[in-house]
């Protein structure tokens, strides 16, 4: 373990060294069957040495393309149609294949979204990083293995010499990542192109990885562009950011003077629809973006951005081209009003402001869970003879009341997406009790539940694209839903599809379209209208929001809060965004590797007395916001897989709290913080509430 | 609804089908197998001769003339015909075949991709034993015991296919049935057959279409090289692998006679192959 | 690993013996027709008892079964009644000689199709992937007994360049490697494409893969990429598809060997069948499904190897 000190980025002297890389008006298009895709227009940007700028903006908007555009890599139907790509004052577009190869790895190098299948899956770990300096330097095996060795432990990867034989597979996520780290850095570059270098790592193993790449950023000096949709990410990593709207930068500066002062209205969109670790519904709802990213072949006319703006006018926004107006030195925004809009306001009342909140008043409990356990047996040996048994989830016990939302927060294996499935009648339990509308469901499969008790659960899944059947039609889906849980005939099911379909805001004529026809957030909110068809007591929601961009996600959200008060139903909501628990929970659980950690009302859970997860857990959230202090608890490891977890406390292997021997050996005592408020860990409760808040305004 | 959504899926298969138009590979297919299908349709107006005929004076000379476009084969036979009535027997038999296959394989991947389990181990130890045989063997053993008849070539090409066919099925199954639509489905109560025909198998539609294009290419080989074995449809039926058969031994003599059925099942077969090749191209777009 | 290959084994044998029980019941289940096939239809019942006690098919079906799995254990496969020589005296030359072609064009046939599925799948949609899909398309569309018609009106009867049989026989006016020639031509041709086509596949996938990017980016040459990065993994998939092609090519040339006279396993089959030879059969068939089982059970081993993600999981 280790507390790292809190530091704030100061931006450089970016002007002082001449720049490691300069786009200057590059034009980025993809040629398809329907045509030349003019995917980004007009990008300018320059990177001063060791500096770092992060490319922020939603799925689409053209930032993994600059990425691969600097690598020169955009494949066979990209091409960069305008515009030069200097590198070092070279331009990369005018090099030859053999030219190009020799920065390829050497000068420029790159890290991935999704480590393990940017690893060759077929060669040892160790082999891989050798080719580098092999290539690049004609070093000897020995003097490759050496520095393959050095690199892996700048990294941190524990027993190095292992590691180097090792295969992909046989580490995890995180480790991955660092491997991949350790290759890009093998050479010594002097850039450093980073695409979503975290995402799909779990939140704490995040935290160490954007950890280590602040510290070798540190140590090497190297420029980072370091491309995130989280913008959070960002701040612990950069001096600068750049926010990319539909193919071209609309801001640009230094972190702090963008977060504090933005000045395009779509950074200000972005900004007010993160929930970030200090609001709650309640104080401060979260604004959506309205409207969907244009179409690249239906590109308006002048600012891009001008069908959602609130402060657009027609005939200012549409000059083409607009121009780009300087706040300051290094602050550059793409809106001709950004030297009008009013000043942005952040969180109407600071941190302290959200303390306890009047307590919700205990209203009857819908949903009851009592030691609850789903055990999968893992066959081994010849004829499965062997084998062992796997807790996904382990005794648990939560209660879930009506008109409130439980939310139940963990990072991969904890357990809840099993819970779901037991919930939803999809598994069995293996032991203790699931009480529904004063019934036990636990041992019932879903195929066999009443006709009450189905419709008194349903269900908003994870995937947009798999949560509706892409052979029927949206009309069909919904009346089908009403017919089967509700019993109405056809005329009736039809109205009353009509009249789901605008409670979840979507115009009537989805009826006769497929889901393919819709996006992303179109498609969850035919998923939730669905879930609402019989009318349901309680809403299970297991990541609902996971797979959205953030202005969707916002929409999403707010949805779900606006249905809940309408129609006062439970909501489940299983995630592992604190930041989106936090604003939308009442009550939540803590899951770490199958069992509750932490259960509590919300207010009481995010503020001490913490269990040691939680508090890793927050503190490794990244916050989009360089105001907020948070303290830095780094946990090393990975997550144990469920078949090796410790004897004692789940979280023992990785505890930065450890109490001692017995962590490992004795499950922790479920201890009362507060009426309704549980902590399972061994340190005394005194103790517990001796530390600091983890996040500060 | 329902019945308009049964309309638009038609529609919008028809729209997907007409994609094919950009891939030339696949229209040349598509021009083959349409080629074969009209002159099996309109057999009786296109054969100058009843295919069985012999023409005693042709036996002189074979070899193709205005009389006989492609010649006789060696009992005076019209060439052309035989090869026009040929293309009737493989386009019935085969189709036939796969449609059955199609039906069995398809219900029995379902139910053992779906309820896993005992159902699933039981039709995969049969389906394995029965693919542990070369194709060709389990032919020749189905055919020798129960004798060439064009009902035995269609059982015995059911035989083999349908285990294939199922493994497709199954496979697909298995990974559907995980699909959250799958699981809303349940939990509003629908039937498991609710679930397996109208959730599941519609969903699978796209690579089987292409795999019953390539199938009907490799069972009218199969029923060509039964033909060819002698284990084919009893003669005098018109049958493309028989007439090779045949005419064999005279090829040194006249080669006309084994060459133009062997052009015609190798054009129906590349045919099949292309038009499934066109079709897994443009199922790949989106 | 081994647990695997055990479990493998063990598979084997019980496919085996439902195989042979199979194969036994689809010929003597009903062992009258033997009796009338050997006597004429004008026999009496009497003369056909008389046969069947004489040949012991009165007893049980599993009694007889039982017999002859033990027989066959113990290397005795019966007399053939086509050949008038018991099994083991033909059967084993047969295979030898379908060996020696299933060899050569093996040899022939994974070098090329590697080469081809390599060239193509590395450059997807480039001129020459496009040249060589199509073509494969075409050469396993074509029968083989209609591509032995198409190559013998070529090379036999127009240029005169080949024999148009290969039956072994070294008095004959051709040498025994020119008989080679064309039903070698045939095999490969008819079983190339297939192969081809799924090198091509995998191949195609592994230069999507990241890992192929990444290797681009680190500085390697394009002929490093495909050679350190991607061959390895391209080559995972196919290898069990080519390996079964060892089954097509012992057990599955009849027609091959048909078009060309060739006195081999797969001729030996189609003639014993043909004329209700009985025992030649099973144990022609029992032959084959080993063959296929155990090519198939090869292939799942040298995957494994092939794959580190199995090797060490």
């Amino acid at each position: 373990m280790q507390v790292a000190a809190e530091q704030r980025h100061s931006p450089r002297q970016a002007a002082a060294t001449p720049p490691v890389l300069e786009l200057r008006n590059v034009s980025i298009s993809y040629f398809v069957r329907a045509g030349e895709m003019k995917v980004v227009p007009n990008i300018s940007f320059k990177l001063g040495q060791g500096e770092a700028l992060g490319l922020v903006g939603e799925s689409g908007c053209g930032k993994s393309t600059v990425a691969f555009a600097v690598m020169q890599y955009l494949g066979t139907v990209g091409r960069i149609t305008n515009g030069q790509v200097l590198f070092e004052g070279k331009d990369l577009a005018k090099l030859s294949t053999q030219e190009l190869r020799a920065i390829r790895g050497r000068k420029i190098s790159m890290v991935y979204q999704d480590p393990m299948s940017s690893l060759n899956p077929v060669i040892p770990i160790g082999r891989q990083l050798m080719e580098v300096p092999i290539i690049h330097f004609g070093q000897s095996e020995q003097e490759a293995q050496a520095r393959a060795l050095q690199m892996l432990r700048e990294v941190n990867l524990p027993d190095p010499e292992t590691m180097m034989t090792r295969y992909p597979h046989q580490l995890s996520g995180g480790q991955q990542q660092r491997v991949v780290i350790a290759m890009a850095l093998m050479a010594e570059p002097s850039l450093l192109v980073m695409d979503e270098p975290t995402t799909g790592l779990d939140v704490t193993v995040e935290a160490a990885v954007l950890d280590l790449v602040a510290r070798l950023r540190e140590k090497h000096n190297t420029a980072i562009i370091f491309i995130s949709h989280n913008l959070g990410t960002v701040v612990r990593i950069c001096d600068r950011i750049g926010v990319m709207y539909a193919g071209e930068l609309v801001e640009e500066g230094p972190i702090g003077e963008v977060f504090r002062n933005p000045r395009h209205p779509y950074t200000r969109g972005l900004l007010s629809c993160i929930p970030t670790l200090g609001a709650d519904k309640n104080s401060r709802p979260l604004t959506a973006i309205p409207g969907q990213v244009p179409s690249i072949l239906n590109r308006p006319k002048g600012c891009v951005f001008q069908p959602r703006c609130r402060f657009a006018v027609a005939e200012l926004c549409s000059q083409d081209p607009l121009p780009t107006l300087d706040m300051s030195e290094h602050h550059h925004v793409k809106c001709v009003r950004a030297n009008e809009l009013p000043s942005h306001e952040k969180l109407p009342e600071g941190l302290e402001a959200v303390a306890l909140g009047e307590a919700p008043v205990d209203a009857e409990a819908v949903l009851q869970i009592a030691h609850l356990r789903k055990t999968y047996h893992q066959a081994t040996g010849m004829f499965g003879s062997a084998g062992y048994d796997v807790h996904a989830v382990d005794k648990i016990d939560l209660t879930a009341n009506r008109g409130q939302t439980l939310a139940i927060v963990g990072e991969s294996g904890c357990g809840k997406s099993t819970l779901a499935k037991v919930l939803t009648g999809i598994e069995l339990g293996s032991e203790g009790m699931v009480t529904l509308a004063g019934q036990e469901i636990s041992q019932t499969p879903v195929e066999n539940r009443e006709a009450r008790i189905k419709r008194a659960i349903q269900m908003v899944f994870q995937n947009p694209d798999s949560t509706l059947n892409p052979s029927h039609s949206i009309g069909y889906v919904m009346e089908r839903a009403i017919r089967k849980l509700r019993g109405l005939g056809a005329r009736e099911a039809r109205s009353e599809a009509t009249g789901l379909l605008k409670t979840v805001n979507l115009p009537v004529e989805f009826a006769s379209r497929m889901p393919r026809q819709l996006s992303g957030g179109q498609k969850q909110r035919v998923a939730i209208a669905r879930a609402l068809a019989g009318e349901p007591d309680l809403i299970l929601a297991d990541e609902p929001v996971s797979a959205l961009d953030v202005s969707v996600q916002a929409a999403i959200i707010n949805l779900l809060v606006e249905i809940q008060s309408k129609r006062g139903a439970t909501l489940v909501f299983i995630s592992h965004d604190l930041s989106v628990v936090r604003y939308l929970a009442d009550y939540v659980a803590v899951m770490y590797l199958g069992q509750v950690m932490e259960f509590g009302r919300t207010e009481e859970v995010f503020a001490p007395p913490y269990h040691p997860y939680t508090e890793a857990l927050l503190s490794a959230v990244p916050i989009a916001d360089p105001d907020v202090q948070q303290r830095r608890i780094i946990l090393e490891g990975a997550i144990p897989s469920p078949q090796n977890r410790p004897q004692g406390c789940p979280f023992a292997t990785r505890c930065p709290r450890k109490v001692g021997e017995i962590c490992d050996t004795t499950p922790p005592p479920m201890q009362t913080a507060a009426a309704g408020h549980r902590i399972a860990c061994h340190i005394p409760m005194d103790e517990l509430k001796k530390v600091d808040k983890v996040v500060v305004a | 609804m329902a019945m308009s959504d049964t309309a638009g899926s038609l529609s919008r298969t028809w729209a997907r089908i007409s994609l094919l138009r950009e891939s030339p590979v696949g229209m040349v297919g598509a021009a083959l197998v349409i080629f074969w299908i009209l002159v099996a349709i309109f057999a009786p107006v296109i054969s100058p001769y009843d295919p069985n005929s012999n023409d005693m004076d042709a036996l002189l000379d074979p070899t193709p003339n205005a009389m006989h476009w492609l010649g006789t084969d060696m009992q005076g036979r019209d060439m052309l015909s035989r090869v026009v009535w040929g293309s009737r027997t493989v386009l019935t038999v085969a189709p036939v075949a796969v449609i059955v296959a199609y039906a069995i394989g398809s219900l029995l991947g379902l139910l053992a991709g779906y309820y896993r389990g005992w159902v699933d181990n039981l039709v995969n130890r049969i389906s394995d034993i029965i693919l542990s045989f070369p194709a060709i063997v389990l032919y020749i053993i189905v055919i020798m015991r129960f004798g060439p008849s064009a009902l035995n070539v269609v059982l015995a090409v059911i035989f083999i296919a349908t285990p294939q066919i199922m493994r497709i099925v199954r496979g697909m199954t298995l990974e559907l049935r995980e699909r959250e639509y799958v699981a809303a489905a349940k939990m509003r109560g629908e039937s498991t057959l609710y679930i397996m025909f109208v959730e599941i198998l519609p969903n699978a539609r796209g690579p089987l279409i292409v795999d019953a294009c390539l199938r009907m290419g490799y069972t009218t080989i199969a029923i060509g090289v039964l033909g060819f074995l002698g284990l084919g449809l009893p003669p005098p039926t018109p049958d493309w692998g028989g007439s090779v058969k045949d005419n064999y031994a005279l090829m040194s003599l006249y080669p006309h006679m084994a060459l133009f059925p062997a052009l015609a099942i190798s054009s129906l077969v590349v045919g099949f192959s292309l038009l499934a090749d066109g079709m897994r191209e443009i199922s790949m777009r989106d | 690993m081994l647990a695997f290959f055990l479990k493998r084994l063990v598979s084997l044998i019980f496919t085996m013996l439902a195989v042979s029980a199979l194969v036994f019941a689809a010929f003597e289940f009903t062992p009258g027709q033997v009796a009338t096939k050997v006597l004429g239809p004008f026999s009496t019942q009497d003369q056909r008892d008389r046969l069947m006690e004489q040949l012991g098919l009165n007893r049980p079906v599993y009694e007889r079964y039982l017999e002859w799995v033990w027989n066959v254990l113990h290397g005795d496969l019966g007399y053939s009644t086509l050949y008038k020589v018991p099994v083991n005296d033909i059967i084993w030359d047969r295979l030898g000689n379908t060996l020696m072609l299933a060899a050569i064009a093996f040899a022939v046939m994974v070098p090329l199709s590697i080469l081809f599925g390599i060239s193509a799948g590395m450059r997807e949609g480039s001129k020459l992937d496009r040249t060589i899909s199509v073509a494969s398309i075409v050469t396993t569309s074509v029968p083989e007994f209609a591509s032995g018609v198409f190559l013998a009106s070529i090379f036999v009867i127009g240029l005169g360049l080949l024999p148009g049989t290969a039956p072994l026989d070294p008095n004959a006016e051709w040498p025994i490697a020119a008989q080679l020639v064309l039903p070698v031509a045939v095999i490969v041709l008819y079983d190339l494409g297939y192969v081809v086509r799924m090198v091509r596949a995998s191949m195609v996938e592994v230069m999507t893969r990241p890992y192929i990017r990444t290797a681009v980016l680190k500085g390697l040459s394009f002929r490093d990429v495909i050679l350190k990065h991607a061959l390895r993994n391209a080559m995972i998939a196919p290898f069990t598809v080519i390996l079964l092609q060892i089954n097509y090519m012992i057990t599955g040339v009849v027609v091959v060997e048909a078009v060309f006279a060739y006195p081999g396993f797969g001729r030996m089959l189609l003639d014993s069948a043909l004329s209700q030879d009985v025992a030649t059969v099973e144990a022609a068939s029992l032959f084959a499904v080993l063959v296929s089982v155990g090519t198939q059970i090869a292939g799942d081993l040298g995957y494994m190897m092939l794959n580190p993600r199995i090797r060490f999981s």
